[in-house]
């Protein structure tokens, strides 16, 4: 018997491990923007181009920012959420346009619908950099002061939106 | 030979097109770059250093490094500035902190317990080993048998 135990117990902690491996995905890198204030940019518009969009203007707004592509296919995938979610008037979702190019932009959402009041233009990736991303979709959740609350990463599905987002938006909303 | 000339043509036309291009006219900047990128991961293909990886990701973060170096900002600068977007995941040599203290103490904690585990069952091993004296009897045996041994062979 105790020749088993210590064998079987060793056992159960690689388990036990393993198993928590299991539950985490490598692909989500926690944030350290979280909690910073949003980093600043002045990007044109991808309709007005000779406007900017700036998160300055924002300021007092809770709000989403989704940096998307045309050639990102999560984006497609996560697409009918952020439409859903613009109609239901929760929260506005600012795109930002990130590495593409305008009329291939333009066109996919001429097809697919435009969730986005204003979509910015981050043909370099910088504003990207800033911001942290390393794969589009991601989605910044930044409240009245400007502050990142939340980062997704990856597709939005109905069930984050449902659960964590919405519920984050209102509190943020109350403060 | 003319033969020979054209497979060894073949053969290296791929190995130039896998190399990459000269990443800055500057070579001392190009070596900084090359220093700094090979202890930076890329986030996309994550075993891969910012120096290894084709990402457009990767390809843009040299471009910011690069542009840094110009700059002329130190290292730590440099890197500060890619931690405080990317977090500690980029860096290749994790920092000692709370979060990672398991990551470095782990290896050495299992090499204690496995070198007590060692040194606890030799002991208990040398314990259970009693000497059995050889008798007479079983010497002529051990004799006999390694002549004959030696006659046949």
């Amino acid at each position: 018997m105790n020749r088993f135990l210590l064998p079987l117990s060793i056992f159960v902690v690689v388990v036990g491990f393993l198993g928590i491996g299991l539950t985490l995905n490598p692909r989500e890198i926690p944030s350290p923007l979280i909690g910073k204030a949003a980093p600043d940019f002045s990007q044109p518009q991808l309709y007005n181009q000779e406007q900017v969009f700036s998160p300055t203007d924002m300021k007092g707004k809770v709000w989403l920012l989704n940096f998307w592509a045309s050639w990102c296919s999560g984006c497609k995938t996560e697409h009918p959420v952020l439409m859903e979610l613009a109609r239901s008037g929760e929260v506005p979702i600012y795109g930002m346009d990130y590495k593409d190019r305008r009329e291939e932009a333009l066109t996919w959402l001429q097809r697919w619908g435009n969730p986005y009041p204003i979509v910015g233009v981050d043909d370099a990736g910088r504003v990207g950099i800033n911001y942290g991303v390393y794969g589009v979709p991601e989605t910044y959740v930044i409240d009245k002061q400007g502050m990142i609350r939340y980062k997704q990463i990856g597709p939005l599905d109905t069930d984050t939106v449902a659960k964590k987002i919405i519920p984050l938006v209102k509190q943020l909303e109350s403060q | 030979m003319i033969w020979l000339a054209f497979i060894m043509v073949l053969a290296s036309g791929p190995t130039w097109a896998g190399e990459a291009r000269p990443l800055a006219d500057d070579p001392v900047a190009e070596a900084r770059l090359k220093h700094l990128a090979v202890e930076l991961r890329c986030l996309v293909c994550q075993n891969q250093t910012l120096a290894d990886s084709n990402a457009p990701l990767a390809e843009d973060l040299r471009r910011e490094v690069r542009e840094m170096i110009a700059k002329d900002m130190s290292d730590k600068e440099i890197i500060d500035f890619l931690v405080a977007r990317y977090g500690d995941f980029v860096l290749y040599r994790p920092p000692l902190k709370a979060t990672t203290s398991l990551l470095w103490v782990g290896p050495f904690v299992l090499l204690a317990i496995g070198a007590t585990a060692l040194v606890v069952s030799l002991r208990r091993r040398a314990t259970k080993v009693t000497d059995v004296p050889v008798t007479d009897e079983e010497h002529r045996r051990v004799e006999q048998l390694l002549s004959e041994g030696g006659k046949r062979s």
